[in-house]
């Protein structure tokens, strides 16, 4: 960036975690002034090492940080703010049961006489620095009232409330819909004509071609390539970020879909707040076919699977497994049956964090013969568990260093590969697939879809549900659009064009 | 020598901190009794402590009475470490030791009074079984409440602890009262007695708290249902996906902990007390609250932590004659102990032990929101 001047430097950031894993190898960044810079790498890269180092929550063994041409030593994140520069992690920080306002102000409250808090002149002064950027939100709701989407701007209103110049958002649209991603571009976009300078973490392809001015790609905690948007595309960078040539699209291939082997036949369910939010749905999935629900979060998705698997208690419809009615049977039963799910969160349903690798590679099979047996089952079978889990290991590429150590320190895509390869067994008639992908890197996601397009060959009937529209559009061969606890639209796999699909899923309707 | 260190070094880490506690603890008390020792008649002694803690160790250990006194005081310890532990392996915090423990005190009481005169062979295993039946049942029904109803065991068990002690004051002014005595109590346990196995008191009891050690940790350990009730303590989400009855798994492990707490009182009853009267200690239900937190919910560590608390008792009362430290000050270790293990960041900043890598479900159990156990933050990004 020749014609601007650089407001951050980071010269040869070196740190080496114990263990002696080289998180960062003397990587240089230069952030222009209203530039928005994308850090672009796969899980693990060093991404958020560095950023932490920024940040002041990570010392680095080597190397130096200049803000305005200046050396600076930043000790910790009070440093780091003074300095100017703001941070909106990945999990948002927020207290959820304080207002918007007393969460931008946190620390840093206006207090007139004797100490007293004056919420009204914060509240104001927030409403006007929301408009500046672009959005409205009320000061005084609660943050726990609030959208993911509307939670992450809270965030970034704090940041620029202490005076951020230089904003750094760690893979800020993991959690957002396309639609949310879209309002988030627009209110950088924003904060970029303001003057600030954005540090934009992700390993999204398409968005950094979106938002960013430049893109530096990071892996193995080297910088590996620099680039403008402009003079590369997806491919040569999903080539920088994993290290070899990568398919981005899916090839699907031909379906022979069978027999119908999923129904659900005029489903209703209540969410946990005990709203109506199935209204009678009605879908089939046929034995070899993958069939994809597109919609926006929180339309249903979530609680669909759950009744399928047996997690959730239906209100009034049936749910058959090859003409047999499953609606009463428990989890247990559905998965003798040949029914597998992949749960959309991993840490929270599909992994128990603090067991070492054979444990969780069991977790939903524990029971079963050989790896229980002995008092009728009673008691369990350590070498057929360590065998198992050395076996799936290895078939699915679980990159760990030993097969003793706890989930909690794998990677966010080995975990997931965890996931997949407990579930992705032979005996399968139904897979339920929530999610897949998210928060995965690019050669994850290509392992993964790789293995869902195998099961189906073998003749799985496979139930997917992805907040990704492309990877819907891309894995399905039959698309159904979900829309306030309804079945919208279908779409055949070639029919589906995305402005079509996405049109749906934002209205309910084909044409408005 | 460097292999066993290898060999030893992942029990070391799990014993550290509690190993350090108890150091820091004596320490702390150390100066408590220095300070003390100024305003007594003897004067201000810094050497006080040393030959406090030689006496406690003496008391304890240093004859075969001291030690037959450590085991009888530990036995009933390790049924409620136990118990309290095996609720905190299933993200439970079962407060109720004390009264399920008094409940298994009373019918094991009036199993063995009814059986007084029946061969030990028959009225012993019977009146045993009958105290850890009676604590299970008491345990069951704060697990049932918590399943159905959400209704949380801390404060359903606190209750019943005051429940169990006054309905018990009743029954035995009113239901089982002994004749020919001036005070409320039951009638002689005669045979149902514990059999002494050596000296003057050590009875059959630590046999069964030692074998109690060992079945509770093959199972949590080496069963589908250890495996149940571990996953639904770590994670109560991943077990209801992995198909696990996380409601069911609450008020069976409750009533386990129950029977355990029950049979605590049993071998307290039929191997010490002999009869049951209002007011019998039930200072076994708070001590084994300390005891599996020391232990690390972790049979074995239970075991040794019992075992210590055990010491303590028995060892007290030397160190008070000898050396006129009183014996309030083994609470007052007691309590440090168990509040660096809690405030464990002391600890390993004093002994510049590095945290784990996994949070500590059990302790997270106590320390953090009431049972909800929260999950350690996973590593993604």
């Amino acid at each position: 960036m020749s014609d601007k001047t650089s407001v951050l430097e980071m010269r040869g950031i070196t740190k080496r975690f114990p263990g002696g894993t080289l998180a960062n190898d003397a990587i240089d960044l230069e952030l222009g002034e209203r530039e928005i810079h994308a850090l672009l790498g796969e899980n693990g890269a060093g991404k958020t090492t560095l950023m932490n180092i920024l940040y002041g929550l990570v010392t680095p063994d080597e190397g130096e940080i200049r803000i305005d041409g200046t050396p600076v030593a930043i000790q910790g994140p009070a440093d780091a703010i003074a300095r100017g520069i703001g941070m909106v992690h990945q999990h948002f920080m927020l207290v959820p049961v304080l207002s918007v306002a007393e969460n931008v102000v946190l620390g840093q409250e206006i207090t007139g006489v004797g100490g007293v808090l004056d919420m009204r002149t914060a509240e104001r002064r927030i409403r006007e620095l929301a408009e500046r950027l672009g959005f409205s939100v009320d000061p005084g709701t609660r943050v726990n009232q609030l959208s993911l989407g509307q939670q992450q701007r809270v965030e970034i209103l704090k940041a620029i409330y202490r005076g951020a110049r230089i904003l750094v958002l760690d893979e800020p649209t993991a959690v957002l819909t396309p639609q949310e991603t879209r309002e988030i571009f627009g209110v950088l976009r924003r904060l970029r004509q303001d003057g600030t300078s954005i540090i934009f973490i992700s390993h999204k392809l398409d968005e950094v071609l979106e938002i960013a001015d430049r893109i530096t790609v990071i892996r193995r905690g080297k910088v590996v390539g620099s680039r403008k948007p402009a003079q590369t595309n997806k491919d040569e960078l999903a080539e920088l970020m994993v290290g070899r040539a990568v398919s981005l699209r899916v090839d699907r291939g031909q379906s022979h879909p069978g027999d119908v082997t999923l129904e659900v036949v005029g489903l209703r369910a209540l969410d946990d707040r005990r709203h109506e939010i199935l209204q009678g749905v009605d879908l089939n999935v046929r034995a070899g076919e993958i069939v994809g629900i597109a919609g926006v979060g929180g339309n249903g998705q979530d609680e669909l699977v759950e009744c399928v698997v047996g997690l959730r208690k239906p209100n009034a419809g049936a749910i058959r497994l090859a003409g047999r009615d499953i609606t009463r049977q428990s989890v247990e039963g559905r998965r003798d049956l040949g029914i597998a799910y992949v749960p959309a969160d991993r840490q929270r349903f599909g992994l128990v964090l603090p067991y070492l690798l054979p444990d969780n590679f069991v977790l939903t099979r524990y029971g079963e013969v050989p790896y229980a047996g002995g008092l009728g089952g009673f008691v369990r079978q350590d070498q057929p568990i360590r065998n198992e889990a050395g076996r799936l290991a290895k078939e699915f590429d679980v990159r760990a260093s030993s097969l003793d150590v706890a989930a909690s320190t794998l990677s966010g895509g080995n975990q997931q590969k965890v996931v997949v390869a407990r579930e992705f067994r032979h005996d399968l008639r139904v897979l339920v697939v929530d999610q897949p992908t998210r928060g995965l890197d690019v050669g994850s996601i290509e392992f993964i879809h790789k293995q869902v397009i195998e099961r189906r060959d073998a003749g799985v009937a496979v139930l997917l549900v992805s907040a990704e529209l492309d990877e819907v559009l891309d894995l399905s061969d039959r698309i159904l659009v979900m829309y306030r606890g309804r079945i919208v639209g279908t779409f055949a796999a070639a029919e589906a064009q995305r402005e079509k699909v996405g049109l749906l899923m934002a209205t309910g309707e084909a044409r408005t | 020598m460097r292999r066993w260190r290898a060999r030893l070094a992942p029990t070391w880490s799990k014993a550290q901190v509690p190993v350090y506690s108890i150091v820091l603890a004596f320490a702390v008390a150390a100066v408590v009794v220095i300070v003390s020792s100024a305003f007594t008649a003897s004067g201000f002694d810094p050497l006080l402590p040393f030959a406090a803690y030689a006496r406690l160790f003496a008391g304890a250990f240093g004859s075969g009475n001291g030690v037959a006194n450590t085991l009888v005081a530990a036995a009933p310890l390790m049924f409620g470490g136990l118990a309290v532990g095996i609720g905190l392996k299933a993200g439970l915090f079962n407060i109720g030791v004390a009264g399920q423990f008094l409940v298994g005190a009373f019918a094991a009481a009036v199993t063995g009074a009814a059986l007084a005169a029946a061969p030990t062979i028959v009225g012993m295993p019977l009146a045993m079984l009958a105290g850890g039946l009676a604590g299970a049942a008491y345990g069951f029904i704060p697990g049932y409440l918590k399943a159905r109803t959400g209704a949380h065991e801390v404060v359903t068990t606190i209750m019943l602890n005051n429940a169990a002690a006054l309905l018990l004051t009743w029954a035995v002014n009113d239901l089982v009262r002994a004749p020919g005595f001036s005070f409320p109590r039951t009638a002689d346990i005669g045979q149902s007695a514990l059999p002494i196995l050596a000296g003057r008191n050590l009875h059959l009891g630590i046999a069964f708290a030692v074998a109690a050690v060992f079945v509770i940790r093959w199972i949590l350990v080496r069963t589908t249902l250890g495996f149940e009730i571990r996953t639904v303590g770590a994670n109560p989400s991943a077990a209801r996906y992995a198909g696990m009855r996380p409601i069911f798994i609450t008020a069976l492990t409750m009533t386990i902990s129950g029977l355990l707490a029950g049979l605590a009182g049993a071998i307290q009853m039929l191997g010490v007390i002999g009869f049951y009267a209002p007011g019998i200690t039930a200072s076994v239900g708070f001590d084994s609250i300390a005891v599996a937190l020391l232990g690390r919910s972790d049979p074995i560590g239970i075991l040794f932590a019992a075992l210590l608390f055990g010491a303590f008792r028995a060892g007290a009362p030397l160190m008070q004659i000898e050396t006129s430290v009183p014996i309030e000050v083994i609470d007052i270790i007691q309590a440090l102990v168990i509040l660096f293990l809690a405030a464990d960041l002391i600890v390993r900043r004093v002994f510049r032990v590095r945290a784990p890598k996994i949070e500590i479900v059990e302790l997270a159990t106590v320390t953090g929101s009431w049972g909800a156990g929260t999950p350690p933050p996973g590593t993604a990004g």
